[in-house]
């Protein structure tokens, strides 16, 4: 069973922002949003067909700057946020802004593929979430599995939930909160909660992950120290409510469980510098990427604790005989939690992994060299999970 | 004779002739001159006329050969003459020997008279020996009816003595029970009481057999009170016992009674042990009070009562939970008081109930055997007591201080024990003592065990402290803002010429710790102790229980506590200082080189051990405590490179890259980082050996990174100004990554300096990278990072093993700096170089 290539694809420029199109859930398309100080900066969509390892882009341009961060509007296919720096009068600031991307991108990638980048046409702006009173967005993040009718963004230390109306043509700022410690207090990630009834967040700042209750605006949780440097990124466990995964400049990967916040579930420590993101996989949460700037991307296998932390039963009759044997041998030793593979595609620091919210087996990762490398989860493993 | 001899010798005088003659003769009988056969051998010559051999034909063939006529007529003269004179020979010996056959004849006729004369001496003599008979036979037929009537007379003699002593007997006893002359009258009444039995019918009889009854169930109760009296002496008792015995007493009851009996007396003394173990100390008077301890701590008694009696217990070398009296003397009392009167007990016992010659009756009841169970449950029950409250005053000796008097307790306790089982051969009780041995020593070993590893830890906290201390900073030591964070390193490199001492003493306070507790635990093995020779001292004490249960498992928790530094020191921010990081790894590194094999080469040799378990290899030992130094070193650099990148982070965050001015010298951080460098340099040159540069790493690097930068930089980031190609930064960077190696920032370190700082500064500059990518900056802000980097360089290759690492590194962030910026016009090199020059 040999796995297939990994499918290599470069952008022009840096970039640091991938999504998965959260709304899309039949074609494979992620979004990567560039970083250029002296160009005019894009968005691209790229379409990945399974089938023939083709990789189809068109571009949208985005002027207001470079992008920082980048997300995806869960009901909208063609709405998404982005943080961008905005600089003008030597003065560099971080904004945040909903978009709506052209109308006729699909079509126009499909018609000319080559032309694409040749003349593209620029995002629509559909509103701003700024404030300037409250200073650089780090990010924005969309409700999960909801309408996209509301945001959240963290801008310093921070945390406002917008209303989005009129075709998200206007948002309204309609409740926040604000951290108050000694010292500048920035938060420097978040991640909404799927669980609860979409009304608990997660945010990082510094060394520290606390969790917030939406209704009340209020910190339910803190986790000092979560790790021992900066934590850099957050993931919620999509089928387990109270696990949560975050990473950090220790070079770790921690797991945690938000009823007891004293010690983690699991660490890790792979990697051999900053770990920049992680993500859960969004259907078979013992999957756990992670994406670092020591220029690899690694795939676990945390299955014991995950939600299905024995695998499936397997029918043995359904195999055929040459499986057999390897079969036997699987089902005596039960899965370890374990590392998978080690990608080592890029040559520099990976500040961006997404799974594919279309094929749950297949994933994205960026690096700041402008390389988008997609892979797919070994299918020896998933076989095993699926069987 | 030789033929060829006599013939040409002339004729031999007469007496000699007459000599060979009978030599001729005596030869042809067979009979040897004494001696002259020896000297005359017997020739083969079948010529020799006189030789065996001889051979006619032969003889004559050889005459006729060599001899003429004339010389064979001689000789043929000669051999008649010869034969002649051997026939007159013969004729004289024929002569002689019948005139001595004669003579035969006459002697043996002369003895055929006298034996006829003798024949006739002896039927006399037969003829008046059955005249005796006869006569004898006729006087015993006379004699028979008066012999008959005699036996009779004498039978009824007896009889009636027998009867006569049946009638005295009740007398008799009286007078004996009045003399307490128990034994007398129970064997008169053993020897009528058959009698009285068989003829009880009789009126008269059984009225006597009343009255002995009477007397004897008297006399019976008399030795029953005796024996229950218990005062008397052990020689008494057993003569009362017998006595008993032989009244029919049930043994079984005598058995129980008078174990009931010694019972008793055992108990008290358990008792008054259990007293002395639950007696709560009420203090130093109590414990001066009592006798033994008195002697133990001479000084205590005259103190007590004034007031500095009170320190008395500290006197006492070994403080146990409750100071009263010491585990020796416990064991002694014991052994004094029970464990003696329980084999005088035992002694008495066997002596009355087991091995008494067995006699008629009494042999068939199987005494012995039911004697002998209820001693065995009777020893087994208090033993078992006693066991129960020796072993819990071992339990109480909790302090590892003095392990010499356990040893000895024990000892003794053992060896009391031996006793009983000589006294008791199938007895339970020396293999539950040894037991009770064999667990004290395990609890002992384990005491002992975290007895090591609290040392272990209060050595580290100690080493921690000495760390810890400020010291006032000699010759004006920079302490630089910021100091917080930087709180580890500080008083490392003040405190850094102490460094390898206090690893020294570390390192040797352990393994004299480690000899003292191999002596004390030696002591259970020594010579002179019982208990040695028993196969668990020899053999599993050895092995599993001191080295594998006290060395290795130490070793192994030496490495353990190694470990978790590492990994709870990265959740609370750097609690363990990076120095004692530093020194736990040479200290893990040693124990791998040497330290480990040499504690086990001593433990095995003083321990003789025969491993008959499999038991950790020395091997295994040694990776696992390399693995801990690796991790322990691994850990060092990352948190000495979280410290530093923490400075460079914060530094580059906090500023604002675009409006700043240009650059008129390196910033402070940069100084501090290489100041801080420098002394981690130092702190870890201190411990470990230099380690191996590349080849070209020499004074000329600082030029050649001149050259590289001045001209390489200004390529690189040239076609930043020609807005025409953006592709080509990328490319070129990625071109130069395609042709270097992938940089693995925390990455493994090797046991020496240069490897170790060359992972610090790893991590800080990739680190400084990041946080440079995050940034936008100005003209003035690439200038900034430019003077800086060069400044870094200046300074930071002579660390590290390959300066090509760190050229690249800093090649990338001023790149990266170059990209990040709105307005990239870099810096004059020789700016740069007058800048950094100034310091």
């Amino acid at each position: 069973m040999e796995d297939d290539a990994p499918v290599i694809y470069g952008l022009e420029f840096q970039a640091r922002a991938l999504t998965a199109q959260t709304a899309e859930t039949d074609a494979i398309r992620f979004l990567v949003g560039t970083q250029s100080l002296k160009f005019d900066n894009q968005i691209h969509i790229i379409d990945f067909d399974d089938e023939n390892d083709i990789i189809n882009k068109s571009v949208a341009l985005h002027q207001a700057g470079e992008i920082r961060h980048i997300a995806a509007s869960p009901a909208d296919k063609s709405v998404l946020t982005t943080c961008y720096n905005k600089t003008s009068d030597s003065r560099v600031a971080t904004c945040a802004a909903v978009w709506r991307i052209p109308k006729d991108w699909e079509a126009g990638s499909h018609e000319s593929p080559d032309d694409s980048s040749h003349n593209p046409q620029s995002l629509e702006l559909l509103c701003h979430l700024d404030n300037i009173a409250h200073g650089n967005t780090a990010c924005v993040l969309w409700e999960p599995m909801s309408d996209g009718k509301r945001v959240i963004t963290l801008a310093d230390n921070h945390l406002l939930l917008w209303d989005l109306q009129q075709s998200s043509t206007q948002a309204t700022l309609s409740s926040s909160a604000t951290l108050e410690g000694k010292g500048q207090i920035k938060f420097t990630s978040g991640k909404w909660s799927p669980h609860h009834n979409c009304s608990q967040l997660a945010t990082a700042n510094d060394t520290a992950i606390r969790g917030w209750d939406l209704r009340s605006m209020s910190q339910i949780y803190c986790i000092e120290n979560a790790h021992g440097q900066l934590v850099r990124d957050l993931d919620f466990n999509p089928n387990k409510q109270y696990y949560l995964a975050s990473c950090g400049d220790d070079c770790k990967v921690r797991f945690w469980d938000v009823r007891s916040i004293n010690e983690p579930v699991k660490s890790l420590e792979e990697h051999s510098h900053w770990v920049w993101s992680v993500r859960y996989n969004h259907s078979h949460d013992q999957l756990v990427l992670t994406g670092s700037s020591d220029s690899r991307v690694i795939l676990s296998n945390m299955v014991s604790i995950s939600s299905e932390p024995f695998g499936h039963l397997v029918d043995e009759d359904e195999l055929s005989d040459a499986e057999e044997s390897h079969q036997e041998e699987r089902n005596r030793a039960p899965l370890q939690d374990s590392i998978i593979a080690t990608y080592e595609e890029h040559e520099d620091s990976v500040y961006a992994v997404e799974w594919s919210s279309a094929d749950p087996w297949l994933f994205a990762s960026l690096s700041y060299d402008g390389r988008l490398v997609i892979n797919r989860v070994p299918r020896a493993l998933k076989y095993r999970i699926l069987l | 004779m030789d033929a060829t001899a006599g013939a040409t010798t002339p004729p031999e005088s007469e007496p000699a002739r007459k000599r060979r003659v009978h030599g001729m003769l005596k030869l042809y009988y067979g009979l040897n001159e004494e001696g002259k056969s020896s000297d005359k051998p017997e020739s083969l010559d079948p010529c020799d006329i006189n030789g065996p051999h001889f051979d006619p034909e032969v003889f004559l063939n050889k005459l006729r050969k060599e001899c003429s006529l004339a010389e064979l007529m001689d000789q043929e003269s000669c051999m008649v003459k010869q034969i002649r004179a051997l026939d007159s020979d013969m004729q004289t010996l024929v002569y002689e020997n019948y005139n001595k056959f004669i003579s035969a004849t006459d002697t043996i006729r002369k003895m055929k008279n006298d034996f006829k004369k003798m024949e006739d001496e002896m039927d006399c003599l037969s003829a008046n020996m059955a005249a005796i008979t006869e006569f004898s036979a006729r006087i015993s037929g006379t004699l028979q009816d008066q012999h008959a009537q005699i036996t009779k007379l004498s039978g009824v003699h007896t009889l009636l003595r027998k009867l006569q002593f049946l009638f005295e007997l009740p007398a008799r006893l009286n007078k004996c029970l009045e003399l307490q002359a128990y034994a007398q009258a129970v064997s008169s009444y053993r020897r009528a009481r058959s009698v009285l039995k068989q003829y009880s019918h009789m009126p008269s009889f059984r009225g006597i057999q009343d009255d002995c009854h009477a007397i004897m169930d008297q006399l019976a109760q008399q030795l029953r009170q005796k024996f229950r009296d218990g005062g008397s002496s052990a020689k008494d008792l057993s003569e009362c016992v017998e006595l008993l015995l032989q009244l029919d007493e049930p043994a079984e009851e005598l058995c129980d009674k008078f174990l009931s009996h010694a019972q008793t007396r055992l108990e008290a003394n358990l008792r008054s042990l259990e007293a002395e173990l639950r007696e709560p100390t009420p203090g130093p008077i109590a414990a001066s009070d009592l006798p033994a301890s008195s002697t133990s701590k001479p000084s205590a008694s005259p103190l007590a009562g004034t007031p500095t009696d009170l320190s008395s217990p500290t006197k006492n070398s070994f403080p146990s939970p409750t100071a009263r009296t010491d585990i020796l003397e416990f064991i002694d009392r014991g052994c004094n008081e029970f464990v003696s009167s329980l084999c005088l007990v035992i002694a008495s016992y066997q002596e009355l109930f087991i091995n008494r010659p067995q006699e008629g009756d009494l042999a068939s009841k199987n005494i012995p055997q039911m004697a002998s169970g209820k001693l065995h449950s009777f020893v087994d029950a208090l033993a078992a007591r006693y066991f129960n409250l020796v072993e819990r005053r071992i339990q109480e000796e909790k302090g590892v201080g003095d392990n010499s008097l356990l040893v000895r307790a024990l000892d003794r306790f053992h060896r009391r024990l031996q006793a009983v089982s000589k006294l008791l051969p199938g007895s339970a009780v020396p293999s539950l003592g040894t037991e009770i041995v064999v667990r004290a020593a395990r609890e002992r070993i384990k005491q002992y065990l975290a007895a090591l590893q609290s040392f272990y830890l209060d050595s580290l906290t100690d080493v921690r402290q000495a760390l810890a201390t400020p010291r006032i900073s000699v010759g004006g030591a920079v302490v630089p803002p910021g100091g917080g964070i930087l709180g580890g390193t500080a008083p490392g490199k003040d405190a850094s010429p102490s460094l390898p001492e206090l690893l020294a003493s570390l390192s040797a306070s352990i393994l004299n710790q480690i000899k003292s507790v191999l002596a004390s635990v030696h002591l259970f093995t020594a010579k002179d102790i019982t208990f040695s020779n028993k196969p668990y001292f020899k053999g599993e004490f050895c092995s599993q229980g001191v080295r594998e249960g006290l060395v290795v498992s130490f070793i192994k928790f030496v490495c353990q506590s190694s470990r978790q530094f590492c990994e709870s020191a990265g959740d609370r921010g750097g609690s363990t200082p990076p120095a004692l990081l530093l020194l736990l790894s040479r200290l893990c590194l040693d124990y791998e080189t040497s330290t480990i094999s040499y504690i086990l080469t001593l433990t095995d040799e003083q321990f003789l051990a025969q491993h008959h378990a499999p038991v950790t290899p020395v091997t295994a030992l040694c990776s696992e405590a390399r693995e801990a130094a690796q991790k322990l070193l691994n850990h060092y650099v990352k948190v000495q490179g979280l410290i530093i990148s923490q400075m460079l982070r914060k530094s580059v965050e906090t500023r604002d890259w675009v409006n700043t001015i240009e650059p008129r010298n390196v910033r402070a951080v940069m100084k501090r980082v290489v100041e801080d460098t420098t002394s981690i340099d130092v702190q870890v040159g201190l411990l470990y050996e230099e380690g191996v540069r590349k080849a070209h790493s020499s004074d000329s690097s600082k030029r050649t990174f001149s050259v590289y930068s001045s001209s390489r930089q200004q390529v690189r980031y040239a076609p930043s100004y020609t807005p025409s190609a953006p592709m080509d930064t990328n490319l070129l960077s990625n071109i130069h990554k395609l042709f270097s190696e992938r940089i693995d920032i925390f990455s493994p370190v090797e046991f020496n300096k240069v490897s170790v700082l060359t992972g610090i500064i790893k991590i800080s500059l990739k680190t400084f990278l990041e946080c440079v990518r995050l940034r936008t900056f100005g003209r003035y802000g690439l200038q900034q990072i430019q003077v800086d980097c060069h400044y870094l360089q200046m300074y930071l290759w002579r660390f590290v093993s390959d300066e090509n690492l760190v050229h690249f590194l800093l090649d990338e962030i001023v790149g990266s700096a170059a990209h990040r910026c709105l307005d990239p016009a870099p810096m004059e090199q020789s700016v740069i170089e007058v800048i950094c020059e100034r310091g």
